[in-house]
């Protein structure tokens, strides 16, 4: 455990010691707060509108026409942001040879792996963390649900989480950063959009293609629907993920 | 402290070592010397638990390379060809987080990576982000990073590497100090470096051990003339030709006013050469023996004067 908090502090100084955790927060922060301005400006003249119709009245609600979209966009957001924030993580310390150092100290593969999974998991917490600043206005002016809120937020997280597990994968396959970032974003979008392949599918590989697309598992999210089976779906992608970095780690000395 | 038993590494097909055994005693400091390509760095990495061999054993401090790794590395101290420093840290950051990876108790910690920044001399440079230091200071942040849990056995390939005459000599000495508290194996191809901070050699060419022990032994094995070196005023046919008429003598060659004189080995021709000097009357001035430097034996070995 200790040994897993040496590199996640090791790459969280790197992070913020460099321009790259500041950029991209900013960026992320910046592009989600002109979503939410935008939702919450259609949501508003959407109220005046029926605020003369009791019956339309009846049906705004706060948390499908505001945060159900935002998650969303949040989503892309992030699968676009996430490669760039997990690039460097193996690819730059082969480059620059201090994969050695790592490798000829007494801490195992497994160990860095966690650790730079942590460190990036933690700057993604920031991320999410810093908006949920634009959230709490919402309750301020407003009275949304609080659950599907959160239920919203922990969806992001946990999917994230599995986005950092594939970058760290495609990251140890290379030197290049740029590279990894292609292969990761590549990677990532064709998981996303895997189900439209469902549609042509039937039976057996329609469900499987389903399973394994991003897309159906978010959309419970934004509905404010908790289910095991996504939870399960995004730690095994983290698994996964790691699980096949450790492969690829551990090959590359052995042959 | 450091034993290999016939070690081999194959990258596919390429064979990188073939069967090299040798052993380094407590305290030493052995030099592994060979041309480019000939398995220093291979070797090093094995020793240090970074590649695993495909077949042999090599151990550090009595504990097996692929049996039990940690334990090694926790004992090991390893300067890898290309410096592993992070250029965004600065030299005191990057001392802390190896001291940490290197498992230096907390307590301890402060204490250790001063040491470190005081034997290698960072002390001018120590809060300075390590991507604007010279190649020089570079280097010694390597060794410190290497030196920083104060390990019984330093594996430092090519310490020298790049930097200019004096810092060369600097960082000899540097290693030099170490001698006797650690076990020290640095690569190199230069060859002075071996006869000036090393206490034996291992040479090696092709992954193939081609000789090993201590720099005598390793002279010893090698020659095969005695000699001496006559530094003379005149030097006169008659005298060549009393020396060569010597019984046992095998070749005098005459240049720059010094006649060189080989005999075989294990006979003892100094007094009868000296006592014919005088007596031919070539004014002798100097008289040497004549030593086999490292050169001559790298490259008599290398270029395949010598069987393994």
């Amino acid at each position: 455990m200790k040994n897993i908090w040496i590199i996640a502090k090791k790459e969280l100084r790197t992070y913020f010691t460099s321009p790259i955790a500041y950029v991209i927060m900013t960026v992320f922060l910046l592009l989600v707060g002109f979503f939410f301005y935008s939702l919450i400006w259609w949501f508003n003249t959407q109220s005046m509108q029926a605020a003369q119709n009791p019956y339309y009245a009846q049906q705004m609600n706060i948390n499908q026409m505001v945060f159900g979209p935002l998650f969303n966009n949040m989503s892309i957001i992030l699968l676009l942001m996430l490669p760039l924030l997990t690039m460097r993580l193996f690819a730059e310390e082969k480059k620059i040879g201090t994969e050695e150092l790592l490798m000829t100290s007494p801490i195992s593969v497994g160990q860095i792996i966690l650790g730079k999974f942590t460190a990036s998991l933690l700057v993604l917490a920031a991320m999410l963390g810093l908006t949920g600043l634009l959230s709490l206005f919402t309750f301020v002016y407003g009275n949304p649900e609080i659950a599907p809120v959160l239920n919203g937020y922990l969806g992001l997280f946990l999917m994230g989480g599995a986005f950092i597990a594939i970058g760290l994968f495609f990251s140890s396959l290379t030197e290049n950063q740029i590279v990894a970032a292609i292969l990761t974003f590549g990677a990532l979008l064709l998981f996303w959009i895997l189900n439209w392949a469902a549609n042509s599918a039937a039976g057996f590989w329609k469900d499987v293609l389903n399973y394994v697309s991003f897309f159906q598992h978010f959309e419970n999210a934004t509905q404010g629907i908790l289910d095991t089976t996504d939870i399960i779906y995004y730690f095994s992608f983290a698994f996964f993920g790691m699980f096949l970095t450790h492969s690829v780690i551990q090959s590359r000395r052995w042959r | 402290m450091i034993a290999v038993e016939h070690l081999v590494k194959n990258y596919g097909d390429l064979v990188a070592v073939r069967d090299l055994s040798f052993e380094v005693g407590q305290g030493l400091i052995w030099g592994l010397l060979g041309p480019n390509a000939a398995g220093k760095t291979t070797t090093m990495r094995i020793l240090t638990g970074y590649l695993p061999a495909t077949d042999g054993r090599a151990s550090v401090g009595g504990f097996d390379v692929f049996e039990q790794p940690n334990e090694v590395k926790k004992i090991l101290g390893y300067l890898p060809e290309v410096l592993p420093l992070y250029p965004d840290q600065t030299v005191t950051e990057f001392l802390n987080f190896v001291a940490d990876l290197k498992k230096v108790p907390a307590a301890k910690k402060k204490g250790a990576v001063a040491r470190a920044i005081k034997i290698s001399g960072l002390e001018p440079v120590k809060g300075r982000l390590i991507r604007n230091i010279s190649r020089g200071f570079k280097q010694r942040v390597g060794i410190a990073q290497a030196l920083v849990h104060d390990p019984q056995v330093l594996i430092l390939d090519e310490p020298t590497i790049g930097l200019d005459p004096a810092q060369i000599i600097e960082i000899r000495s540097l290693i030099k100090s170490l001698q006797g508290e650690h076990t020290i194996i640095l690569s190199t191809h230069i060859l002075a470096e071996v006869t000036q901070t090393c206490d034996g050699v291992v040479i090696i060419n092709e992954g193939r051990l081609m000789v090993s022990g201590t720099l005598e032994e390793v002279t010893a094995s090698v020659r095969t003339r005695d000699g001496v070196v006559l530094k003379v005023r005149r030097a006169a046919e008659a005298a060549v030709a009393a020396l060569k008429a010597l019984p046992g003598v095998e070749k005098v060659d005459r240049a720059d006013g010094e006649l060189r004189v080989e005999w075989k080995v294990g006979l003892d021709l100094r007094e009868a050469a000296a006592k014919l000097a005088v007596e031919t009357n070539c004014g002798l001035l100097e008289m040497r023996p004549l030593a086999m430097t490292i050169e001559d034996i790298y490259l008599k070995i290398v270029s395949g004067g010598v069987e393994p």
